[in-house]
């Protein structure tokens, strides 16, 4: 039977990861797939999965009462999209909604977390490569904030 | 042909079009043959409302189609704010073309990736029209842009023609979403990793404000650009256009005679120190 590793090898967040630890990780992953408007998690949620994205386009939203949804970034193909399964208390902290037909390969982040706790080298290399995630989300979001196209005279 | 940079020559208003709430082209044409310029992309001129003031303005039209001479701006301050409520067939003085240009021929061979951020993507315009027109010199051509809203983003009828294009890879995204915007948001350097190119063998052009500048510099460089493969167009007080004047030094250069387009290399220690 086919297995999802060769996919997994390829994807820009696992690229060079040693093949124990694509065989250990493989084991939590499973392949899902998202309709145009329909939701991967909401805020609040337990947070029990991160996605690889294969195709397709995710919007993270907030809701906010008076403004409706709004979007502060999008995921698309070979990005990663969530962290929280990493961090207690594993709630969501925003929507995610799929804004176009999505494809994913879906971790599951408590059998991770196990395995992580079982081989601490294994966690580690996964948290070298979630840092980079974060680092580079927040510089985007500071330099977002920044607003630096604003009109200046 | 202008011989005289201190010469302001007549041109005529041929069309003004609204890109956006607050910016705005203007496509010019000489009055005699005498003011008749040619230019390379990345230039810029001194554009002379009669009676208000001068201002500089990089050129944003076609290289290849040099009768019209065409400036994107945005009405931020005195000069441009009277710019903006002028009509077809008013006249305004014109000097230049100023300043040192994109490496368009160096990057012949090459994959070149364009990253403009708001009104930036105005002077990389020429770029792209003129890599388009020998579109066989060279390899992958990338243009990511960012703008604040999507009713920011400037050129959107050319940008959706540059996209239905196979020769090109055009990537859009904005600050912020609003109304139906189905695109990207985040900041224009989320877009480099997505963006395929041999970064060994690349020449970037980045165009924006600084601090966005700054930023993508960093995004090329961790992906692989060369420093040395960068470009950036900067912009400082420019006045006199050639070096004269000293409004425009920044450390050891004048942005107006030695840039605005410099390679990244050789301002990077200048670059974001608030003292020069």
């Amino acid at each position: 039977m086919e297995t999802l590793e060769p996919i997994l090898a390829q994807h820009p967040f696992l690229k060079g990861l040693e093949p124990n630890y694509l065989k250990l990780i493989v084991g939590c992953a499973s392949n899902v797939r998202f309709n145009a408007g329909q939701y991967l998690f909401h805020e609040g949620e337990e947070a029990n999965q991160f996605y690889m994205i294969r195709q397709g386009k995710v919007a993270v939203e907030i809701h906010a009462a008076e403004r409706g949804s709004i979007t502060v970034q999008t995921i698309g193909e070979g990005e990663v999209l969530g962290w929280s399964w990493l961090i207690p208390p594993y709630r969501w902290r925003f929507d995610a909604r799929a804004l176009e037909l999505t494809r994913a390969i879906a971790l599951d982040g408590k059998c991770l977390r196990t395995k992580s706790e079982e081989d601490h080298n294994l966690g580690y290399e996964l948290l070298k490569r979630f840092s980079n995630i974060i680092v580079e989300r927040l510089e985007a979001t500071r330099l977002q904030l920044l607003d630096v196209y604003k009109a200046s005279p | 042909m202008i011989t005289d940079p201190m010469l302001s020559y007549p041109y005529r208003i041929e069309r003004v079009l609204k890109e956006t709430y607050d910016t705005f082209t203007l496509e010019l044409e000489p009055r005699d043959a005498a003011g008749a310029m040619s230019f390379v992309p990345g230039q810029f001129n001194m554009l002379y409302v009669f009676g208000v003031g001068e201002v500089p303005i990089s050129i944003s039209g076609d290289p290849t189609k040099q009768k019209t001479l065409v400036h994107t701006t945005r009405a931020v301050g005195t000069v441009t704010k009277a710019m903006q409520k002028l009509a077809r067939g008013v006249l305004l003085g014109v000097r230049g073309p100023f300043g040192t240009h994109w490496p368009v021929e160096e990057a012949r061979g090459r994959d070149v990736v364009i990253v403009a951020g708001g009104i930036g993507l105005a002077p990389l315009r020429p770029s792209v029209y003129q890599i388009l027109s020998q579109r066989d010199n060279y390899a992958k051509l990338v243009l990511l842009y960012g703008a604040r809203t999507p009713e920011d983003l400037l050129y959107r009828r050319e940008i959706d023609q540059w996209n239905r294009r196979s020769d090109i890879k055009v990537d859009v995204t904005v600050d912020r979403a609003t109304g139906a915007w189905r695109g990207n948001v985040g900041v224009v350097t989320t877009l480099i990793p997505k963006a395929t190119f041999d970064p060994s063998n690349t020449i970037a052009m980045v165009c924006g404000p600084e601090v966005m500048i700054r930023f993508t510099v960093v995004d090329l460089q961790r992906h692989g650009v060369k420093t040395e493969n960068i470009y950036i167009s900067m912009e400082r007080n420019m006045k006199c256009g050639f070096g004269f004047c000293g409004h425009c030094q920044f450390g050891p250069f004048f942005v107006c005679k030695d840039g605005p387009v410099f390679r990244y290399d050789r301002v990077k220690d200048f670059i974001g120190k608030g003292e020069i």
